[in-house]
């Protein structure tokens, strides 16, 4: 289990524990989080749950596979920081975790 | 006269509906029916994840129960909405209760296609579009189970391709020459009927099906051409029927899906549709269209909401959808229908990565990408930007898909 903190676009920020297993995505969704749409449910089709992570947090998480790294590489408002937060798996190593969400998924 | 907004059908446009409606500031009741006895789910994972059991029903339920008492929205699970009474401006359920609304959303979705042929009530023979579907067809997951699948469309094809991935004998019947006839070019249905084969999955097209054989529970197939497939079970997936009844029986507008305007708004002003059971039109196209995808339900679901509560966010968008089968992640975007020109970029005949652009007067009306996020992506925008292309460019792979357009 890993203590998220998802802070939305206007500063607002919700803390939740979220289960080893699912996705950083699915932690803001089971808690209805707004700011991830997830359109496609997870499926790294829809590019829709983008979120900002600090570098030093993305050196705990898996490398992107091509899929998600060109799906991102398309995204309106995405930089160097983005991640498709599906693409993330919950392990006690995130916790702490502190992720921002962009604007608008679309 | 009360606030009340009523949702009739529990899928994914009304439980996008429902959280629209709170996000949009309605602070009023609202009351959301549906007949299945769980909350709203996601059914992409259905012939995907869920059914080759990677991930339980926690990850495809669309929100967690909280979320609706959290938001207070009165739920009726497990019941179903039988009349809609538009003078009195109440909903019936089935025992009979009727709840006054003062606007009702019409989210009642659609329901599959049954194949009335000799022998169809048998056990053992199974379609595809609920929790309860999945649980039967799992029953017979064992290795070596020989399963027939009946309609080579998007659905049939990723059962396949699970059941290939569980061990099993797996056969597809197509009735048409190629398989997802109705929405590819032949450059890409050849594509899938190659990998699927070479994953060990028997794919015959042009294959009616006449009957099934067996005493009360199927044994096998038969093409009404004196051969028969043999079978353990079998699962049907040859379309899909949008669920209008409840809209024509109290009058509605009805033509191949409810009839609704660029808002969600029916031809009554106090009743919405959105999702799979309605027909709208579409400004990109220029025609109606009656959509069977998530993104659909999730759009019109906001739509509607937004109209409900006196907001116009009128939805008019490219059309795209998505189907994962082995290592094959298939994103379409836009409508084929109409196209003069298919151009292929990248090698569908041997490489298991490529994209299909089709044009119509050289302007870009959908795309088919496998593997392919890039175009993907970027095509959303060439469609809705309606961009002419140039056929050579967009087969040259030394041009960037970002360039594509340019020159
Ligand atoms: C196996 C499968 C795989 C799919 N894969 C994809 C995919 O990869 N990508 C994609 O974009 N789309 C996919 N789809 C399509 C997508 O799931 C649908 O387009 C979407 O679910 C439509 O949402 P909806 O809310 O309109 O309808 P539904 O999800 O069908 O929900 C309608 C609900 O209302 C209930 N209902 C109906 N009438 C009543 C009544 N009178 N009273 C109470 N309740 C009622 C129904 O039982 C149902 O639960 C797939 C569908 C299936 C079945
Ligand atoms: S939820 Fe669609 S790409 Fe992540």
């Amino acid at each position: 289990m890993a203590k998220i903190t998802y802070v939305e676009h206007n500063g607002t920020e919700h803390t939740v524990d979220v289960a080893n297993g699912l996705t950083v995505m699915e932690g803001a969704i089971k808690n209805s989080i707004p700011g991830i749409d997830a359109d496609c449910g997870g499926a790294c089709a829809c590019a829709t749950c983008m979120v900002y992570v600090p570098k030093e947090w993305q050196a705990k998480m898996p490398e992107k596979e091509d899929m998600e790294e060109t799906m991102l590489d398309f995204a309106e408002a995405s930089n160097e920081d983005s991640r498709l937060s599906c693409q993330l798996p919950v392990t006690d190593e995130l916790d702490g975790l502190r992720i921002t969400m962009p604007e608008s998924q679309h | 006269m009360g606030k009340d907004i009523i949702i009739v059908g529990g899928g994914q446009a009304a439980a996008q509906a429902a959280q629209s409606l709170r996000a949009e500031g309605f602070t009023g009741p609202i009351r959301i029916f549906g007949d299945e006895p769980h909350a709203p789910y996601q059914r992409p994972p259905l012939s995907k994840k869920f059914l080759a059991k990677e991930i339980g029903f926690d990850r495809v339920e669309l929100k967690p129960e909280s979320f609706y008492t959290d938001n207070d929205i009165a739920t009726h699970w497990g019941t179903r909405i039988t009349e809609i009474d538009r003078k009195g401006k109440r909903v019936l359920t089935a025992d009979g209760q009727a709840y006054d609304y003062a606007k009702l959303l019409l989210a009642t979705g659609s329901r599959v296609r049954e194949i009335n042929v000799p022998g169809f009530e048998m056990d053992g023979i199974y379609y595809l579009r609920n929790i309860a579907d999945v649980e039967a067809i799992q029953s017979h997951f064992k290795e070596g189970a020989r399963l027939v699948v009946v309609g080579g469309g998007y659905i049939g094809l990723e059962v396949a391709a699970v059941a290939k991935k569980h061990g099993m004998d797996v056969t597809v019947l197509e009735a048409a020459e190629r398989v997802m006839a109705r929405v590819v070019d032949p450059i890409v249905s050849h594509f899938y009927e190659r990998v699927h084969r070479e994953e060990g999955v028997k794919i015959e097209t042009g294959v009616t099906v006449a009957g099934f054989e067996g005493e009360s529970h199927v044994t096998a197939v038969d093409s009404g051409e004196g051969k028969l497939y043999p079978a353990d079970f079998v699962v049907v997936g040859i379309g899909i029927i949008p669920n209008t009844e409840l809209a024509v029986e109290c009058g509605l507008d009805v033509q191949n899906g409810i009839v609704v305007d660029e808002n969600c708004r029916t031809s009554d002003p106090d009743i919405f549709a959105a999702g799979d059971c309605t027909s709208h039109p579409n400004g990109i196209y220029g025609h109606r269209l009656r959509l069977e995808s998530v993104h659909n339900a999730i759009e019109q679901g906001k739509t509607a909401a937004a109209a409900m509560v006196g907001e116009e966010k009128p939805y008019n968008q490219v059309p795209w959808f998505w189907s994962d089968q082995y290592d094959l992640k298939l994103q379409i975007v836009g409508l084929s229908a109409g196209y003069t020109q298919a151009v292929v970029r990248g090698d569908p005949e041997n490489g298991r990565s490529f994209a299909v652009f089709y044009l119509k007067d050289d302007t870009v009306i959908a795309v088919d990408a496998v593997n392919r996020a890039p175009e993907f992506m970027m095509s959303k925008q060439l469609v809705h930007k309606k961009a002419t292309l140039d056929p050579a460019r967009i087969a040259d792979e030394s041009i960037k898909v970002k360039e594509i357009a340019q020159g």
